[in-house]
């Protein structure tokens, strides 16, 4: 089901959390919304399950209004931030709920509820309660729970943000796996690029209530419409005001044209990839990325003069890192206006 | 040289030695003060009144209890004790969710209010529903011209007894509520819940424990309350006595064995009260504890997956 959000502004008293918002994500897909803690994301979120009502603006599930439509009667799927298990039932209870409240018959309420723990991997641990299970148990029973009432929209709050990062990444393959077989339409919340970058087929970046820029992992790290996006979604270094990915940077041991000098300060090893820490004459810090190889056939070393040549053209770096221009080169799009 | 050492390790030994002795001495100390103090204040007492109620054997206690006024006390007291307990029950669980869920103006003035019993003594309380329904005031006269009778009846007893006890299940409720948070009641709502099932299915599960201790004090309040009871009963003998107020009546009269028998009563109805306490508690501790096999017919079964889960997965609080 396709969610079309329409000028969507939300106060909570003099804090603004959206203003006026529009969105369209379409039917099938991934969408994740990104953004700093108090960007205006989970508010987004709540808005389009029904748990809060907007200022101003509507929300269209493909082409029924439920700006309105509390969220009994929307046909979503949610699952919270910490999982909210009901406490006093067993993992099997918690995912038939949806089910009992429907008043679905006994035997199809049994074999839904078996397939789904199945499907999520804990059905031996069916008449264990929520606090028996370790954190990833809980938020698959939580998927499970929420995808049993067959959603046409499934929201994710957050949905790994309270795991360790080994049953992280795991989970994150697993629903995006998930995805792509049931092919429900799935907007998550998070606030790490990566989570985003990994899963999502759209990424929504969102900043200061409003939508910074909308697009495709590949678009928004190559094509990042402000300063903001460009240092959300991945490493920045900044050379004489211009920003550029430290991956972009070309280092040499000769002076060259376009090359700006600058000293080793450290440079460590991260297994393919090594990381060089630079300090320019004027006392600047730039850093960059290279691969192994690289590192090592310039021999580089703490204390050896280099020469840094950004590899693409960066983006004009501006002091309140707002509305920022870029600089005419390969790959640089207009800013977009919002 | 001997001498010399022994004394030595002695002077070394000395100061370790005697801390330990001294902690000893300051931990038994403070036992026997905690213990003294109890006994004086608690133990003596309590056992004293069994004494002096047993004191011609069993005879005049069963004889006090046969007494039409003890009777009728003890049966009203648990009459009041039955219509105080729901009413607080419902209107407590009501207002708890109101305090914390709604937003509304004066809500702050609401969670002062609810405390006003606790703050008042019993004996304002009474004065002060006597001022309200006396027969004397407007409200009072209007009622009684409808053949109610509130002060000297039962009625009032009521009254007074449900404003004394009415903050124990608010205020067990709204640290549980606060606690549980709005999650899971979201979470029913988008599993298609209305707030009446959401009500019934998540939030009264979550919060019953608080309630059951509400309860459980309400219940030992309303059985022993006196000042407030005594005012607007008028304490008249074998119509509008309770227990407490028939304890003082047969004090005053000298019939100290059927004082002690009626205190006896409401010391074993106390008695009950706490043990239901401590029973819900160890139960409640059994529960929370990690169990492997359910009860029969439960999902485990019913799923064909009877096979106890593989251990070691589960780190509660892992979160």
């Amino acid at each position: 089901m396709a969610i079309r959000i329409e000028g969507v502004t939300k106060r909570f008293g003099d804090f603004v959390a959206l203003l006026d918002v529009s969105l369209d994500i379409p039917d099938g897909e991934l969408t994740a919304l990104l953004g700093p803690s108090g960007s205006g994301k989970s508010t987004l979120l709540r808005i389009i399950a029904g748990l809060e009502t907007p200022d101003a603006g509507r929300i269209w599930l493909d082409d029924r209004d439920v700006t309105r439509v509390p969220p009994q009667q929307r046909g979503i799927g949610f699952v919270f931030q910490h999982y909210a298990p009901f406490k006093h039932m067993t993992v099997y209870d918690n995912v038939a709920f949806g089910l009992t409240i429907r008043k679905r018959p006994g035997s199809e309420v049994r074999t839904r509820v078996g397939e789904l723990l199945r499907l999520v991997q804990i059905e031996q641990f069916a008449n264990r309660y929520p606090a028996q299970l370790s954190g990833g148990q809980r938020q698959r029973m939580a998927l499970a729970r929420a995808l049993a009432v067959e959603p046409k929209v499934l929201l994710l709050d957050e949905p790994f943000g309270a795991l360790d990062a080994r049953v992280r990444k795991e989970l994150r393959s697993w629903l995006r796996r998930l995805h792509d077989e049931t092919r429900v339409t799935t907007v998550f919340v998070t606030h790490d690029q990566e989570e985003a970058m990994d899963v999502s087929d759209t990424i929504v970046v969102m900043d200061h209530a409003r939508i910074e820029q909308v697009g495709s992992p590949r678009d928004l790290y190559d094509r990042p419409a402000n300063q903001f996006v460009m240092s959300f979604v991945g490493p920045v270094t900044n050379v004489d005001g211009s920003l550029v990915r430290p991956h972009d940077l070309d280092i040499q041991t000769e002076p060259a044209e376009a090359a700006v000098e600058a000293m080793i300060d450290r440079v460590v090893f991260l297994g393919f990839e090594v990381r060089v820490e630079l300090v320019r004459r004027d006392g600047s810090h730039v850093w960059a990325q290279v691969p192994r190889d690289v590192a090592e056939r310039l021999e580089l070393a703490r204390g050896q003069i280099v020469y840094v040549r950004p590899t693409r053209a960066g983006m004009t770096a501006t002091a309140d890192g707002g509305v920022t221009g870029l600089e005419v080169g390969q790959g640089a799009v207009s800013a977009s206006a919002r | 040289m001997t001498a010399a050492t022994t004394s030595a390790a002695a002077t070394g030994a000395r100061p370790v030695e005697s801390t330990a002795r001294r902690r000893r001495a300051a931990r038994l100390g403070v036992r026997s003060i905690v213990l003294l103090y109890l006994l004086l204040l608690l133990v003596l007492p309590v056992a004293m009144v069994f004494v002096r109620a047993f004191e011609g054997g069993i005879e005049p206690f069963l004889k006090a209890m046969a007494r039409p006024s003890f009777q009728s006390a003890f049966w009203l007291t648990i009459q009041i004790a039955c219509i105080t307990i729901p009413v607080t029950t419902v209107m407590g669980v009501i207002t708890a969710l109101a305090i914390v869920r709604r937003r509304f103006p004066g809500r702050w003035l609401l969670n002062a209010l609810v405390d006003l019993p606790f703050a008042l003594s019993p004996v304002v309380i009474g004065l002060s529903l006597f001022l309200v329904y006396g027969v004397n005031s407007p409200l009072g006269g209007w009622l009684q011209s409808m053949g109610i009778t509130v002060i000297f009846a039962m009625p009032g007893m009521v009254l007074a007894t449900i404003f004394v006890c009415l903050p124990f299940v608010i205020r067990e409720v709204i640290p549980v509520l606060r606690e549980i948070g709005t999650d899971q009641e979201e979470a029913a709502y988008t599993l298609g819940a209305s707030p009446w099932r959401t009500f019934w299915r998540v939030t009264l599960p979550a919060i019953r424990w608080g309630i059951m201790y509400g309860v459980i004090l309400t219940t030992a309040r309303a059985l022993g309350e006196y000042g407030a009871v005594a005012i607007v009963s008028g304490k008249l003998s074998g119509k509008t006595e309770t227990l407490t107020t028939h304890v003082e009546e047969r004090y005053l009269a000298f019939d100290l064995v059927g004082a002690y028998t009626a205190s006896i009563v409401l010391g074993l109805l106390a008695l009950v009260v706490l043990l239901g306490m401590q029973l819900l508690q160890s139960g409640r501790l059994r529960r929370r504890g990690p169990r492997t096999s359910d009860t029969p017919g439960s999902a485990g079964s019913r799923l064909g997956t009877t096979s106890p889960a593989p251990d070691g997965a589960a780190t509660p609080g892992g979160t």
